[in-house]
């Protein structure tokens, strides 16, 4: 296996399990000083409507809305549960990475049913420095974007 | 709801309101079947119109879009007049869609099934062997194409926003909408619209309680913490709600706030015992309301009897198509709009504050929780068990110059009781 494979491998997995324990600082320290986090429904990508459901294209941005999901906004408690495919790496460019991955979010409520929340894909451009590998730009394409309830967890 | 004594479905009748200002709402209009039932036949194929879409959605001829009038699927598309006509998506022949994608561009609309081939306008344009084979089988004679033609649906169009309906009972479209409304339209709408992307959002709840929800000022700053926090939206701002003379549709609007108003609305908050949280954004412009075109008001929400939300929060615009799916579920199509002669600045600006609309909005998306924990923890109540809705009193049903009232609330319940045929005795209107 490749070392840039292995890599976003790790990424990957970090950035499901911090996710889904609600380490959200550790998550965010995933990502790159310059970058974006889009959450854009499918039906939009298609027809080339640039609109999203979550549209962070600065990091400040990505932190508000972090420090909100975790002061501000009320939302149904529940686990989530990233199930992340494997990465297929698209081009490498030096210390660029395009990397795309299919996911799936399992979400269980409070009594202990479970639904398929999310599937779609993620199409990231990961960026080599001197501490690894980090997220610069991450599109997740919602194939499921009739969102059940709500998104307030991230993707 | 069965009745006790016979099992049989309990009927839906003026009785079931404890007050005639509908100051007291029943759960059982959230959960029964038979109300929903009656809700399809009375309201949604009944003398309404119904918000579809939006003739920038459509700008050429040929262009078609699915929608739907309640659970009725239906296509709207431009015809070479010009005219948007449209037709309910279900063959003539065998019942199946006829029009399977969402959106595109046709000169005719054909039914995989049996190729049965449709113009624009529903007419029906081709039947394959409808002579048979070598003289052999076919349809008889009497069969006439002119009799299985998709079933049309009426069609309005007020400043390009686009409204349907199933009945030929329905008033025209002026008259429905009244005097007060169509100003909010224009002053939105009558401008080359860009279509900047959807949201779709599934609850599991009944969709009076979503499309009551705008209309509840009282909610709005207290659910919605970020409202308060970064003051878009406060019940203290100056604002009120207005209503047609029917009393069936309304506009909450709030008038942006100045400094000073920002540092009474805090104090106001404080002395009610609701906890701002000292935030601050790092990008405020996500909260910051540009003023454009659409000028001092911040925040106006129009809501259309029965299902449709038009919505400017700051400089997110959006239209919002609530689309029922049995007592217990429905959709929140959202298509949010921007300008043709917006700049690249504005029109990143207003997808940047789309953040706070939409199932992930900052915003809106505790609206979807309290739909439901309301939807689960009412659906088992007793017969006669109902909601409280008198926030600026119970009584009349006006217009307020203030902000803290759901008064359009019961004027919902007002039109949907006249519709439904169950208007308690001296019930107001």
């Amino acid at each position: 296996m490749s070392a840039d494979l292995l890599d976003v491998c790790r990424l990957l997995a970090d950035y499901g399990w911090f996710a889904d324990n609600g380490k959200y600082d550790e998550w965010l320290g995933l990502f790159a000083k310059d970058c974006s986090y889009k959450v854009v429904p499918k039906e939009n990508v298609d027809r080339g409507l640039p609109a999203g459901l979550i549209f962070c294209d600065s990091r400040a941005m990505l932190e508000d809305r972090i420090e909100t999901l975790q002061k501000v906004s009320k939302y149904n408690i529940h686990t989530d549960r990233h199930i992340i495919g494997l990465p297929r790496i698209a081009t490498v460019n030096s210390d660029t990475l395009l990397v795309e991955a299919p996911f799936s979010v399992f979400q269980t409520e409070q009594e202990g049913d479970t639904r398929l929340f999310a599937t779609g894909l993620y199409r990231d451009q990961l960026q080599r420095n001197s501490k690894g590998l980090m997220v610069s730009q991450k599109l997740v394409v919602l194939d499921s974007f009739a969102i059940p309830t709500l998104l307030a967890t991230p993707l | 709801m069965l009745d006790f004594q016979t099992g049989a479905p309990k009927a839906v009748t003026s009785a079931i309101w404890q007050r005639n200002d509908y100051s007291r709402v029943p759960y059982r209009l959230y959960h029964d079947p038979a109300v929903y039932e009656l809700e399809l036949q009375k309201i949604f194929a009944g003398p309404i119109w119904s918000f579809i879409g939006l003739e920038a959605e459509v700008p050429k001829v040929g262009d078609f879009r699915a929608s739907y009038i309640g659970r009725t699927p239906i296509i709207f598309n431009r015809d070479e007049d010009g005219q948007i006509k449209a037709f309910v998506n279900r063959c003539g022949h065998r019942g199946a869609m006829v029009r399977r994608e969402l959106s595109g561009n046709a000169k005719t609309h054909t039914c995989i099934y049996h190729q049965w081939c449709f113009a624009r306008d529903g007419k029906l344009v081709g039947v394959p062997f409808r002579r048979g084979v070598k003289g052999q089988g076919g349809f008889g004679k009497d069969f006439d194409p002119a009799n299985h033609g998709l079933r049309k649906v009426r069609i309005a169009s007020v400043y390009g926003v686009l409204f349907g309906s199933l009945s030929s009972d329905a008033e025209p479209i002026d008259s429905y909408l009244g005097e007060k409304m169509p100003p909010y339209l224009k002053r939105i709408f009558d401008y080359p619209i860009r279509i900047l992307g959807y949201h779709r959002q599934r609850i599991r709840g009944n969709w009076k309680a979503y499309v009551c929800n705008p209309r509840d000022n009282y909610h709005a700053s207290l659910l919605h913490d970020f409202f308060r926090t970064y003051g878009l939206d406060r019940t203290s701002q100056i604002g009120g709600v207005t209503m047609d003379t029917r009393h069936r549709h309304c506009v909450t609007w709030g008038r942006t706030e100045d400094e000073a108003s920002h540092a009474r609305s805090r104090e106001t908050y404080a002395s009610e015992n609701v906890a701002g949280s000292g935030l601050k954004l790092r990008e405020p412009s996500i909260s910051e309301y540009k003023p454009d075109r659409l000028g001092d008001l911040s925040v106006a929400i129009l809501s259309i009897f029965p299902t449709c939300i038009i919505q400017q929060i700051g400089n997110s615009i959006a239209a919002r198509q609530v689309r029922p799916r049995g007592p217990d579920e429905f959709e929140i199509f959202q298509t949010l709009i921007g300008y043709e002669d917006d700049s690249p600045e504005l029109t990143l600006h207003r997808i940047r504050q789309d953040n706070v609309v939409g199932p992930a909005g900052l915003v809106s998306m505790e609206d979807g929780e309290a739909v439901e924990i309301a939807h689960r923890a009412s659906k088992h109540e007793p017969e006669g068990a109902a909601e409280v809705v008198e926030l600026g009193g119970a009584g009349p049903i006006s217009d307020r110059d203030y902000r803290a009232n759901d008064v359009t609330v019961r004027g919902f319940w007002s039109y949907y009781s006249q519709l439904l045929g169950i208007e308690p005795p001296g019930a107001e209107r």
